[in-house]
């Protein structure tokens, strides 16, 4: 990594309000920069609606690693292994790191952790509608990692180069973990799947329910994302929600073929013309009801995470009363070391 | 919400590793902690839990002063009337050897 500058801009002569042809000249410079595919950085001037949307981007998929620590907790006192527990749970500590690096980075853009999760457990703020759906079996746990942490992959590697540095800087590190988290998804369901016939059924039945909510994952049809030609623009965004749920499809076909598992659209087929496999219509309607905060476990999943917040309240006083006594440095075990 | 009390957060850290082959430090990311003993646990549990690490520097984000981009090209000038600063700027005869 390069030598970055701190992740929340220190104080300092911030930007002050310039004379109509400095703004110019600012918006001038950040446009080329996007143009040249320099990355923009915390200090750097941009545009405020560019600043906006990176904040609701980045909060909201930082909302949704933490919110997706639920469904696969759910499991983690049921794992039907010792090898497959220990493998959960670092996998939900993986999510909870990620949703660090995530609020990192959007407080590099102004706001503060503390005000995103406000707006996430007062609902104003959203997490990705996959969460809100429930895992009624351990097969889900696979099916969450080959089919979720997979369309979150596809949906994240073109993040690595987005034009905002430190957005960038983490999808980089969270990539390479989701990868090892599809990885154990794949290859659990393989062992379900050749496993008894009432394992194999498991498994099957975890896919039935998961693949659509999973192309739901890329977002609405081009022709509605309200956001997506500015991000593009911007290159926030490298490509778009049909495209990448396009590659997801191309690449989930084969991979469910080797598990002996099938997919649950009947309209699934190979287009030698366009060189890539039709898929049948998504439900829409599902998707916004769920966006509206009427799937399945929406309520279920905020009412957790605001409770989890609220009685950890006395903890987190706590904390903060011990290290205003003994000052916020006090009892560091040593001194820098390896100077 | 009323159990989000504006400016209860506790401070950001600015955490900096150096790697086990590593000759320096490097920014790895920041985190929030109530003090410096627990900042240095969140970051060896977030930033080193696939052996990223052999030394992990946790500074509070609010004692680093950065330089400001808006000066970048001023601040940074090379100085290019000092080509003395260079090593090719001193010309040795052929055939001297490990200088």
């Amino acid at each position: 990594m390069a030598p970055t500058p701190p992740a929340t801009a220190p104080a300092g002569p911030g930007p002050a309000a310039p004379p109509q042809d400095e703004a110019r000249q600012a918006l001038d410079r950040f446009d080329r920069a996007v143009a040249a595919e320099t990355r923009i950085e915390p200090r750097d001037w941009m545009p405020d609606a560019y600043r906006a949307t990176l904040v609701r981007q980045i909060a909201q998929h930082a909302h949704s690693e933490i919110i997706g620590m639920q469904p696969e907790a759910n499991w983690i006192t049921r794992a039907p292994s010792l090898r497959r527990k220990a493998i959960l749970i670092a996998k939900v500590q993986d999510e909870a790191g990620h949703g660090l690096y995530l609020y990192s980075a959007a407080e590099t853009l102004g706001v503060s952790r503390e005000e995103l999760l406000d707006r996430l457990h007062s609902g104003r703020q959203k997490y990705s509608s996959i969460f809100n759906y429930p895992t009624l079996t351990w097969a889900d746990v696979g099916a969450i990692g080959w089919l979720v942490d997979g369309a979150a992959i596809t949906n994240q590697v073109p993040l690595c180069r987005c034009s905002y540095g430190p957005y960038a800087r983490a999808m980089v590190r969270i990539c390479k973990e989701e990868s090892f988290h599809q990885r154990q998804g794949y290859e659990l369901l393989l062992a379900l799947s050749r496993g008894t016939p009432a394992q194999h059924a498991m498994a099957q039945d975890a896919v039935n329910r998961w693949w659509w909510p999973s192309l739901m994952m890329f977002g609405p049809p081009d022709a509605e994302s309200e956001h997506s030609a500015r991000s593009m623009a911007w290159n926030i965004k490298r490509h778009s929600n049909d495209e990448l749920r396009q590659r997801f499809v191309d690449i989930c076909v084969p991979q469910a073929e080797t598990l002996g598992l099938t997919l649950p659209d009947p309209e699934l087929r190979w287009n030698e013309e366009r060189g890539h496999w039709d898929h049948g219509p998504i439900d829409w309607e599902e998707f916004r009801a769920v966006l509206r905060g009427q799937g399945p476990c929406n309520a279920q999943r905020l009412e957790q995470r605001r409770r989890a917040h609220r009685e950890g309240a006395w903890v987190r006083e706590a904390a903060a009363a011990y290290a205003a006594r003994h000052g916020a440095g006090g009892g560091t075990p040593a001194g820098p070391e390896g100077r | 919400m009323t159990d989000t009390e504006p400016g209860r957060d506790w401070p950001l850290w600015e955490v900096f590793v150096r790697g086990r082959r590593g000759l320096s430090h490097t920014h790895a990311g920041s985190l929030h902690a109530p003090d410096a003993v627990m900042a240095l646990r969140n970051a060896r549990d977030l930033y080193t839990r696939r052996g990223e690490g052999v030394s992990v520097w946790v500074v509070p984000a609010a004692a680093i002063t950065a330089s400001s981009p808006d000066e970048r090209d001023a601040f940074f000038e090379p100085a290019a009337d000092k080509p003395y600063r260079h090593p090719t700027f001193y010309e040795i005869p052929e055939g001297v050897r490990h200088l």
